[in-house]
């Protein structure tokens, strides 16, 4: 008895998991579906699923178009440059503020989350002219540190979540076993954090790779990513919804191979700690 | 450990990577995704082979991110781009504000009064003239011939607004989803406002009498919001106050709309028979007016123009001379056919015997654009410029209140005797705090 209640919540759970799954991954469905279908089929009502010619011609439209290995190498640099740099900034920080808490460590960590509460469109102006005197306007590096900037936080209060899982005990033995701060971070620490400063990196690697506001303001022809790629295909007069899409998809792909493949460290950190 | 080192190696080659430079004089052109600008782009080498010296970079933008961008970037002198696509709104604002460079200076062979009367008077600022016109556009009215055709009516060359109406009530055929007519009901300056703003120019309206007082809760507004709610809500497709211009091409092209009043450079897609199911079908009239003398279309033009600060002006204005030369035009001919070269901005393609022939809107498109009178919108004397807008900064944002406004009446939400009156209380208070 107990044993049918159990398969048949499992049955459940399964169904459940899979719609939400489903329902979650229907939008990407449908903007890869479109991408093969011409603009007629794209905008045709009621809408076609599958059954329609399929065609690369979007795809041969968008490449011949764009330089599309420029948009994915800025946006490689962008959201790799960002996510590394927020990392060495983010693990002394978050090594400070799990192991040597001072009175004001929790007021420091909201204050930092504070920071992204305000819309982001509020910094513009500001970020805009020191960005046009220090001649970072429409570079990479500027986008690294202001991408950098802006995943900071989530990024600190990730790595500080997972240190707190680590018994301070483990240092203090290699302090003791004269470690200086430098080796107890690098050769201790940083290797018990793993599977949690993989799966930050991953997370802040996303965040970055979809960043569209500051990609989209700071770029113009020089250092603009695969948002800015997208971006160029929509238009208010004209139906160029499956040329879109193709430009979507060639931009969303890389992410998604790379998600596919490190489901298993993003989960695996995602839940690091969670069972005691 | 190993990944650690790998961890520094990654971030030294971005530090690497992310400086770079560039030798020869690069022009960045900052444009919208059209067909006309996107043949542009498909066109620069031979530009780039005349000019070696001078290499071009695009940035295509969608147009609403695109106004944003640059603006930005004009009034912060961020000098990311050279050459800026701009329309008839920003160019006699910006050009006032001094940041435009002049264009007064292009070359004779350039040609500068070739250019169509109406277009150039929108892109001049006391006598300078301020950015090139790319293409130029209004807006007319498109209907099918065989709906017509079965309603028993034949649509003149220049309808009027009741007879609009009297065709809309017969096609409309809502058992089969025929909609008598699709307008524009999106929230927008350039959106539904920009199509009531020219409507209500043909019924007499206008935004601000001479002493910059707002007119919107007067007579005439309130007959052009009732008429457009009338053709709306008996006539129009279901939802249409989040129609714009795809919306209501992607309608018009299933064969669901009778009539489309909207832009010129919609006849290029509603004819083209990859696209359209109607492609055959579809005719072409002046948009309506109500016998006082004004029509309902609107002006714009796509054009090219240098900021100033931008560091290679030479560059820039030798670049917007060739894409809007006339040799640029019979180069488009040449290569895809004068069918597809950029319309609407000079008398001598209008008179080109091959054009005529090519284009079968041609002449409605001309006809649409000398009908219009930027500094002479409306039936009364206004003290703005500006067709389908009125060229003050203030109004992108007064216009986009009120066309929510407006919107929100078409959905019901309110009348619209409620909807002009707060149209006219938040344009009034907006209007003091810019000091007028």
């Amino acid at each position: 008895m107990a044993r049918a209640v159990t398969s048949r919540r499992k049955i459940i759970n399964t169904a459940a998991a899979w719609t939400v799954g489903l329902l979650i991954f229907f939008p990407i469905l449908w903007t890869i579906l479109t991408s093969f279908k011409t603009e007629a089929t794209a905008i045709a009502d009621p809408p076609v699923f599958i059954g329609f010619d399929w065609t690369l011609e979007n795809y041969a439209t968008v490449l011949e178009r764009s330089d599309y290995a420029r948009f994915l190498w800025n946006s490689i640099i962008i959201a790799g440059g960002s996510t590394i740099l927020g990392i060495l900034v983010a693990v002394p920080a978050a090594w400070s503020m799990a192991f040597v808490p001072s009175k004001r460590t929790k007021d420091i960590l909201l204050w930092m989350l504070s920071t992204k509460m305000l819309p982001a469109v509020g910094v513009l102006y500001p970020i805009y002219l020191i960005f046009i005197k220090l001649g970072l306007l429409d570079s990479r590096t500027g986008l690294v540190i202001v991408l950098m900037l802006m995943n900071l936080p989530i990024i600190v209060w990730m790595l500080y979540t997972y240190f707190r899982e680590i018994p301070g005990e483990i240092l203090e033995a290699a302090r003791m076993d004269g470690a200086s701060l430098k080796e107890e971070i690098l050769y201790v620490l940083t290797p018990m954090a793993v599977p949690g400063i993989a799966s930050t990196l991953l997370l802040n690697f996303i965040l970055a790779w979809n960043e569209a506001f500051w990609t989209l303001n700071l770029t113009a022809a020089k250092a603009a990513p695969l948002t800015a790629f997208i971006a160029s295909y929509s238009s208010p007069e004209g139906l160029f919804y499956a040329k879109l899409s193709a430009a979507s998809t060639m931009a969303i792909v890389p992410i998604l191979i790379l998600g596919w493949f490190s489901q298993k460290q993003l989960v695996s950190g995602l839940t690091f700690g969670a069972v005691k | 450990m190993s990944h650690i080192k790998s961890l520094y190696a990654a971030t030294a080659l971005t530090a690497l990577t992310a400086t770079g430079a560039l030798a020869e004089t690069t022009v960045t052109i900052a444009t919208v995704n059209n067909g006309d600008m996107i043949r542009m782009q498909g066109l620069a080498s031979e530009f780039e082979a005349q000019h070696p010296d001078i290499k071009l970079e695009w940035v295509t933008l969608e147009e609403n991110v695109l106004r944003q961008r640059v603006t930005q970037d004009v009034a912060a002198s961020g000098g990311q781009f050279d050459v800026m696509t701009i329309g008839t709104y920003e160019v006699p604002i910006w050009g006032q504000q001094g940041w435009l460079v002049s264009l007064n200076d292009l070359s004779e062979d350039w040609d500068a009064d070739d250019l169509l009367p109406a277009i150039r008077d929108g892109l001049t600022v006391d006598g300078e003239l301020y950015a090139a016109p790319f293409y130029g556009e209004s807006s007319m009215v498109m209907y099918r011939k065989d709906l017509m055709q079965q309603a028993g009516l034949e649509m003149p060359e220049a309808p009027t607004w009741d007879f609009i109406k009297e065709a809309a009530a017969a096609m409309t055929d809502k058992e089969n989803e025929i909609y008598g007519i699709c307008l524009r009901g999106k929230a927008g300056w350039g959106e539904n406002m920009a199509f009531l703003t020219a409507m209500a120019n043909s019924f007499g309206a206008r935004w601000f009498d001479e002493d910059w007082q707002p007119e919107l809760n007067g007579e005439a507004w309130t007959e052009t919001v009732n008429f457009y709610m009338d053709l709306m809500n008996n006539y129009g497709p279901p939802g249409a106050s989040t129609n714009g211009f795809n919306e209501n091409l992607s309608l018009f092209q299933q064969g669901k709309c009778g009539m489309w009043i909207d832009a010129t450079v919609a006849a290029s897609f509603v004819t083209n028979p990859d696209d359209s199911t109607v492609a055959d079908q579809v005719g072409f009239a002046l948009a309506p007016d109500n016998g006082l003398g004004r029509r309902g279309n609107w002006l714009w033009a796509w054009s090219l123009a240098v900021p100033a600060g931008s560091d290679a002006t030479e560059e820039a204005k030798t670049f917007i001379e060739w894409a809007t030369s006339k040799e640029y035009t019979a180069l488009v001919a040449e290569k895809e056919g004068w069918a597809n070269v950029p319309p609407g901005t000079r008398t001598s393609l209008y008179e080109n015997p091959e054009y005529q022939e090519a284009a079968p809107f041609a002449e409605m498109t001309l006809g649409s654009i000398n009908a219009a009178d930027p500094t002479n919108p409306s039936v009364e004397p206004v003290p703005y410029t500006g067709v389908q807008f009125v060229a003050i900064p203030e109004f992108a944002g007064i216009a986009t209140q009120v066309g929510q406004e407006i919107s929100a009446a078409l959905a019901g939400q309110q009348s619209v005797e409620e909807a002009l009156e707060k149209a006219q209380m938040l344009t009034l208070d907006e209007m003091e705090a810019a000091g007028y």
